[in-house]
């Protein structure tokens, strides 16, 4: 059984229609894989003679077993916002004649095999097999490494169960920010020492084996409240049901002061607010208006002014940034519509310019308080305002007409990669690294001022040709008209 | 008003649609029939534009639909549910349509209130986005809004697919009016052979990608299909 179960998984990834066409994509994550697997190794061979290096006096399995409360947190948050469940595997396997409880069975085991769950091993296994070296005793190190693994999947199990009762909240990840910051500030305001609880727990099942049972037994339990949460999501209405919100509709009546785009403007607001996934980034957005405060308050950074107009990009740019990139996958769920509607091209597309100029603007008036840490910050982010008005609204635009994947609208948010294409990766150079290399250029070569008067003219260069360049854009996404309706109508 | 000559969609070496001349007069209730893959949406979806053609063209009012857009603002369709746009609420989409094809509000509230009866006080004044309502009540949407604003060419692929009974029957109604009286040409696919005959003139049966048999309907039009589909 488990053999057919893990041929339909192979058959889903070679068959899936973005194989090819995500290739780049998987490249790129299999680097990452690789990065993070290379770090964990080098931990693990390294941490040994590390600590026994900086802290001579002390014995390294004794600090090891100190931080694992907090390796236990971090692997937490990082699993919540990272890995998934597969649950949606299960549903082609419902109607046949298969038992729930091999399904769940199945669907669980397989998330212990789960990256997550490899990674550990390469620190453990070598720092392990270290302790062996340095003249620890044989069976207690096993027993010690047996446990790390169990402490792994705890973590595995455990994440689901918080992710499937906080996924019903509007705000899912604050339980677990809740959940992860109290334990961390009970432990660092020595409320309770949870690190000092954990690292003796570790040592005295070193000590004496037979205290493993413990770890089993709540692994045991963890696995069976998963399976019985599971079990009762295997229905079709209860993994399909969707709350049922009621509408607020409002008319919009100010964008008709937009002329003949006030019906896609209507539409592209409805869009950004109605759906989980843009609902997103006008959070983003608030985030991206405050990322100057990361670097600006650093002395460090003042001595940079050529550092200032990437981050001006960045904070009037982010909504265009973030929104920009997906047209016009937003609208690929009803693309076909659009394309056989009496729909002028043109006026879809300059909808979309008409709400990232604007946004660019507004975040250009929010983030004038930047002026507190000097006018030097104000008049390059000035000029990269008028950057993104003029040239990166463009590009962006452009780019869309290579986008080629498809978006569903209903899925969560953080770090959906869904839609995401090598055009997502590629575009970052032309609209941040660009304006920054000609800034930075300009700026050795003539100073701060002219830097900034450059990007500015380049600005307006590219709102002087708007008409122009839209025609052009929109000549760029007619050709590629069939592609995107057939890629749009194809689930990857 | 509709005019297919020489054409064809391959998709690599398979052929999916050839048909050499089809000729759609103006106001007639057009009925396409056919098994799975007989290429009916494929013909729908190169009539709207939304596939290239391998060779030849179709042409809908002397506009050949794959080189100029002229006939967007006359042609209206329902194909799928990719036809509608699901965080919009019935009212909202019936107005976005609407306006692209130049109605303003009270023409849209006028027009869709003569549909309360067919949308069984299930669709107006709900509150609920799209996505939300079933599968049968999007398609009443959809088909709905493929109306609006009179056009004079509308295609509906499968209109009668996840309608209750009473709804066929309704819709059956409004798909012969449009065509008697109106002068509208309706273009609708159908497995269901007891529909199209009673709604629609002219049956044409496509089998792999061909016009296998056309007809005039008439009292034993049923019947000659029933016979052919059994073999």
């Amino acid at each position: 059984m488990i053999f057919k179960f893990l041929g339909l998984e192979w058959k889903s990834f070679v068959r899936s229609a973005s194989f090819g066409k995500g290739l780049a994509l998987k490249i790129l994550m299999g680097f990452l894989a690789l990065y993070f697997l290379t770090i964990f190794l080098i931990l693990g061979v390294a941490l040994y003679p590390g600590l026994k290096k900086m802290f001579p006096q002390e014995d390294p399995l004794k600090i090891v077993n100190d931080v694992l409360f907090y390796w236990i947190l971090a692997d937490l948050v990082f699993r919540f916002f990272f890995q998934k469940l597969p649950v949606m595997l299960a549903k082609p396997l419902l109607t046949l004649p298969i038992k729930t409880r091999k399904i769940v069975n199945y669907v669980l085991g397989k998330s212990a095999t789960s990256f997550f769950n490899i990674l550990p091993l390469f620190a453990i296994i070598p720092f392990g097999v270290t302790l062996i070296f340095e003249g620890y005793p044989v069976s207690s190190v096993l027993i010690w490494m047996l446990s790390l693994i169990l402490a792994t999947l705890i973590i595995n199990f455990l994440n689901f169960i918080i992710e499937s009762y906080s996924s019903e909240t509007e705000l899912s990840f604050l339980p677990i920010i809740l959940f992860v910051g109290g334990l961390f500030a009970l432990n660092h305001f020595g409320v309770i020492s949870f690190a000092r609880l954990i690292g003796q727990g570790f040592e005295s099942i070193y000590n004496s084996p037979v205290l493993i049972i413990v770890l089993i037994l709540i692994l045991a339990a963890l696995y069976l409240i998963n399976a019985r949460i599971l079990r009762n999501k295997l229905f079709l209405d209860s993994s399909l049901k969707t709350k049922i919100k009621e509408v607020n509709a409002s008319d919009l009546e100010w964008t008709r002061n937009f002329g003949d785009i006030a019906p896609f403007m209507q539409l592209d607001l409805k869009l950004i607010w109605r759906n989980k996934r843009s609902k997103s980034s006008v959070w983003i957005l608030v985030i991206g208006l405050f990322y100057g405060l990361f670097f600006y308050p650093q002395p460090v950074y003042q001595d940079m002014p050529w550092f200032f107009a990437f981050i001006g990009i960045f904070v009037t740019g982010i909504f265009l940034i973030n929104f920009g990139q997906f047209i016009p996958a937003w609208d690929s769920g009803y693309y076909k519509l659009l394309m056989s509607q009496n729909i002028k091209y043109e006026q879809y597309l300059k909808s979309k310019y008409t709400l990232m100029a604007l946004s660019v603007i507004i975040l250009f008036v929010l983030s004038i308080p930047y002026v507190y840490f000097g006018w030097k910050i104000l008049l390059a982010h000035f000029a990269a305002a008028i950057y993104n008005l003029g040239v990166n609204t463009h590009v962006i635009l452009l780019g869309g007409s290579f986008n080629r994947k498809k978006i569903d609208l209903n899925q969560r948010a953080a770090f959906n990669y869904q839609g995401t294409g090598a055009v997502q990766w590629l575009i970052g150079i032309p609209l941040m690294l660009v304006p920054l290399g000609i800034f930075a250029l300009s700026y050795y070569l003539a100073g701060f001022e002219i830097g900034c008067l450059v990007l500015a003219i380049l600005g307006i260069v590219g709102i002087v040709f708007h008409q122009k360049l839209m025609t052009f854009i929109t000549e760029k996404y007619m050709r590629s008209k069939y592609k995107m309706i057939d890629a749009f109508s194809q689930d990857n | 008003m509709i005019t297919t000559s020489n054409l064809s969609k391959k998709y690599s070496d398979n052929v999916v649609l050839n048909i050499e001349t089809l000729e759609i007069p103006k106001g007639q209730s057009f009925g396409l029939v056919g098994n799975n893959g007989a290429g009916k949406t494929t013909y729908f979806s190169l009539l709207l534009d939304l596939i290239k053609p391998t060779t030849g063209s179709i042409t809908n009012k002397e506009i050949l639909v794959h080189k100029s857009e002229d006939w967007k603002p006359f042609t209206s369709s329902f194909i799928d549910e990719s036809f509608l746009i699901g965080y919009l609420t019935a009212e909202e989409y019936f107005y976005f349509v609407g306006e692209l094809r130049g109605q303003n509000k009270a023409d849209v509230d006028a027009y869709v209130n003569q549909f309360e009866d067919f949308f069984h006080g299930e669709i107006l004044k709900q509150k609920k986005y799209l996505r939300d309502l079933s599968k049968g009540n999007q398609k009443k949407v959809g088909i709905v809004a493929s109306l609006i604003g009179n056009p004079e060419v509308i295609i509906l692929d499968e209109p009668f697919a996840n309608l209750d009974p009473t709804t066929q029957i309704r819709l059956k109604q409004i798909i012969k009016d449009l065509a008697e009286s109106k002068g509208v040409t309706v273009l609708i696919s159908s497995h269901d052979l007891m529909h199209v005959t009673d709604v629609c003139e002219r049956i044409v049966v496509l089998e792999k990608g061909e016009i296998v048999k056309d007809l005039e309907t008439n009292a034993a039009t049923l019947k000659e299909l029933e016979a052919h589909f059994a073999n």
